[in-house]
Parts: structure tokens; sequence; C-alpha cells
């Protein structure tokens, strides 16, 4: 089977605090794609969600990618409570960015307050999607020192009300997640939500089949959650799901 | 048309199916479903076991004796419906020995493979080496629910891991363990490292989790002759570890191990169907 047009949504590159991940290179990330054949990749910075400072993170990611861009399309990251984050902004607009990632939680700030109207109103205006992610491993397995707390439906509806032009892709939820979301938002809301499919199973209970069906394929993307899930993970939930 | 896993035998050691007792309205579908997957990734034997009532008249984990009997009863006459494709584990609850042993005797009568444990009493306490003793006697493995490194206690399961489990294989030397779903929750790396020293301990890759580490630690520690195949509620998982498995560069005879040939020895198979 071909995956050359397929886009991971939900990659990224760089190590993890809490345990030592194989090769999580840009090169790698490459060599996994041909391997398996995904055209593109949308890729953010792992090591930026325990910065201080995202916008030094994303001078990393930056220059990490560059010998590989257009495959692999940088997200970097945003953190609306530090100093020059709208600059952020403008340099993801200007690098032709497809989206910017946030992380509330690491960050340390609400999804219900000012700052993240501040940055869905930038996100929407300089036409670039926010990506939130639920979570980052399966929190049976996390590390003592990893104290920061997942994210729940509702800051996904937090997010979506706070600006009406604003678009979201939401990473690493579940079946609940999305429908708890889905269901709790006006149609109008829900439409500006994609959801992709790393963390959704898809056999044999059809989660994601039912997805399909109930909240509409066409809000799904896919996505690996690369360097810590298996590529192959997502790409059988694709096949089995069809 | 060749399966999703490729062709060759396929033994998913990790199963589980509903029973009308369930309490799950759809269990026929999700019974129906499990197969038609299994028959599309190319899964050629399912070894499998009913937990009780699944919650429904008792908890999943604790489940009562009523329950234990009629959920064992329910998976053989799956079996029986599905010969050649589907075996089954009898499940107990060592918390009640005269019945777990009677459960055990009628398993086997009925073709039952191995015994499987869930969470019902920790996995090294005393009253789990009746159950070995006659695991022994019979010459049966035991699949042992684990929850990858036990940092505390669990609401509704006694938890086990790697440790309790090492403990317990230690006093039935002869015995053939299974440490259940080393994708399915908790750190996979401490049971990983702790289980080079335990030869008679088998790891079972079936659970949600798809780390990417996780399979060529197992390798690493426990070697492809002591992996086992297996799914456990989420059969994508399983086949994309099996994919990854095949990219990780291990021979054709270690992946035909950790498909099919473990499982054949450690469950004494004679023969095992290939799909059409």
């Amino acid at each position: 089977m071909s995956h050359q047009t397929l886009t991971d949504h939900n990659a990224l590159i760089g190590g993890y605090p809490f345990r030592a991940l194989p090769d999580p290179s840009p090169a790698r990330l490459v060599a996994e794609m041909d391997r398996l054949g995904i055209g593109a990749a949308w890729t953010g910075h792992l090591p930026s969600l325990w910065y201080r400072d995202a916008a030094a993170g994303n001078d990393e990611l930056f220059a990490a990618l560059a010998p590989w861009r257009p495959r692999l399309l940088p997200v970097p990251a945003v953190n609306p409570v530090f100093p020059g984050w709208e600059r952020e902004i403008e340099r993801a607009h200007g690098e032709r960015c497809p989206a910017v990632r946030t992380y509330p939680s690491h960050f340390g700030f609400t999804t219900a307050g000012a700052a993240m109207g501040e940055l869905t109103a930038a996100c929407a205006e300089a036409g670039l999607v926010l990506v939130l992610t639920m979570r980052l491993e399966d929190g049976r397995q996390r590390s003592r020192l990893d104290v920061v707390a997942d994210l729940i439906g509702a800051d996904v509806r937090n997010t979506v009300r706070s600006h009406d032009a604003v678009r979201l892709l939401v990473t690493n939820a579940d079946r609940a997640i999305v429908e708890e979301v889905h269901w709790g938002s006006t149609p109008a809301e829900s439409s500006r939500i994609r959801w992709d499919i790393s963390w959704i199973w898809a056999a044999p209970e059809d989660h994601l089949q039912h997805l399909y069906r109930t909240v509409g394929r066409e809000r799904f993307v896919f996505g690996t959650h690369f360097p810590l899930r298996l590529h192959e993970n997502a790409l059988a939930r694709l096949e089995l799901a069809e | 048309m060749t399966p999703l896993a490729g062709a060759g035998p396929l033994v998913d050691v990790h199963v589980h199916f509903q029973h009308e007792a369930s309490g799950r309205s759809d269990w026929r579908e999700a019974n129906a479903r499990r197969l038609a997957y299994g028959e599309r990734i190319g899964i050629t034997l399912h070894i499998a076991s009913i937990l009780g009532s699944w919650g429904h008249t008792s908890p999943t984990y604790v489940p009562s004796p009523d329950d234990v009997s009629e959920g064992n009863e329910a998976m053989r006459a799956i079996a029986v419906e599905h010969p050649g494709l589907v075996r089954c584990y009898t499940t107990v609850n060592p918390n009640f020995t005269a019945h777990a042993l009677k459960e055990i005797a009628a398993g086997a009568e009925r073709g039952a493979l191995g015994i499987k444990l869930a969470a019902s009493r920790r996995a090294s306490d005393a009253l789990l080496d009746p159950i070995c003793e006659e695991a022994a006697r019979r010459g049966v493995p035991i699949l042992q629910h684990i929850w990858q490194h036990r940092r505390g206690e669990v609401p509704g399961q006694e938890i086990s891991d790697a440790l309790d489990l090492m403990a317990l294989a230690a006093r039935h030397p002869t015995v053939r363990f299974i440490l259940a779903h080393i994708g399915g929750g908790g750190d996979w790396a401490h049971s990983l490292r702790a289980l080079p020293d335990a030869p008679n301990i088998w790891v079972d890759l079936s659970g949600s989790g798809v780390d990417r580490g996780m399979l060529e630690l197992a390798v690493a520690s426990v070697g492809p002759g002591r992996i086992l195949w297996g799914t456990d509620l989420t059969m994508d998982t399983g086949l994309a570890k099996l994919r990854a498995l095949t990219s990780m560069g291990l021979s054709e005879d270690d992946l035909a191990s950790i498909r099919w040939k473990n499982a054949a020895k450690i469950f004494r198979l004679t023969t095992i169907s290939q799909q059409p």
C-alpha cells in the first residue's frame, strides 16, 4: 500500500526527558516516512515543551528542519504568557508554517483565560492552525517527575470558543474526548476542529469507524506521534478502518 | 488475498471474547468483529479467555466463582464453534482454591490450553501455589495479567508486576508463565529489565501501547525466543507491532518464533492451521 499522499500531522523531533527514544532526529523521521511511503509531516520540537523560552526551541526546530523542507513542515511552539510570543506567530507566518503548537499545562496558562484568547486571535489572523496535544504518554507509565496534567475536553472547548475563526488540530485524543467535545460544541465550533487518529482505536472495537460516521470522516487527519509511538500504528488504524 | 500481517501461521496468545452474561447487548457482534479482523490480519489461532461477567454481575478482575464458571463455559462454547481457530484458557480466581482447581480440571477435559489469572490475588501470593502446582501437573502455561511496574494499589484490581510474577515463577520453575501485555499499561522498561533472569517467563506483546523502543528492548532483554505475539483489546496495535518487528531486521526464524513457534512450544501445539 502506498501512502505517498499522506501527511503526518502529528510528528515531533528531539529528545524526551522521561525515557530514551530511538533516534528522534529529522533524518530518522524522513527515513521512516520513506520506508512507509508518507509524503510530508507537520513537525514540532519535543524539547520545547520544557523550555521556559519556547522561541529558543523554535530556533532549534527551524535549524534542524532546514535541510528537510518542504517535506518536513515546521510547527513551532508558542507560549502566550512569555514575552515576545507575537514574534513567533509572525515568524511562523513568514516561514509558511501550517500551524503552531501550544501546551497550556506545560507553559502554565489556563485555556479559559485571556492569554488563550489572544493566541487564538493571532492564529486566526495569521491563518495558522493551532495544535493542542491532549497527552504525550499513556498516563499509566508516566514518570514520577512528569506531573503536568493532561488536557481535558474542556480545554478544547475553551480554546475553540475563544475566537470564532480559530482552527484547531487536536492530537492524541481518544474516542471519549472526541465525542465529549463534538457533542458539547455547536456545529460551527466543531467544524473548526480536526482530530488526529493516532490515539483512536480502530479494531476490533471500531472507535475510529464509529467517529467517521458520527463526527464526520473529514474531521480526522493522519498523525503518528513520532518519535514516541510507532509509525505503523497509525497506518494500521487507517488500513483497518477502511 | 494475502493477510495484512503476511502469510504463515500467526498465534494470538492474548484474546478476549464477550458472552451473553457480560451485559453487552452487542456481544455477538463484538465477537464476530474480532474474528473478522483476525481473518484480515491473518491470525490462524486465537487463544482466548473470558473474565467472568466482565464486570456485569461481579468485578472483571475479581470475578465471583459463579461468574468464572459461566464465563469459562461460554469461552469453551466459542472454541467448539470455531474448531482449529479458537482455543481457550481457563480463567480462575485463586481466592477460591477448590473452585479454581475444579475449573482447571473441567477446562482440561474440554481442551483448554492454559490458565488465565487476572488480578484477583497478587502473583507472589501463596494462594497461587496450588494453581501453579496444577499447571505443572497438567503441563499447561499460565497467563498472568500484569501492570508494568506496580507503584501502588489500583482500584478494582489486586495488581501484580514483573517482580511479583518472578517470585511466583521462581517457586515453580517447571511452569511456563506468560507476562501479559507488555504494551498494556505501566512502565514496560521496568518489566523488561527484570525479566532476563526469569527463564520460565515469556513476554506477550499485546496491549494498546505502541511506544517506540519497547520492541527493541523486548528483543534485547528476553530475546525472540521468549516473546509471544498477542492483541488483547486492540488488534490494530498488534498488527502495528508485528509490522514494526518485521522492519527491525530480525531473521525469518526469529519472526516465526514470535509469530507462532514460541506459542506452539509453550502451549504444546501439534498443529496450527493456516488461513486460506
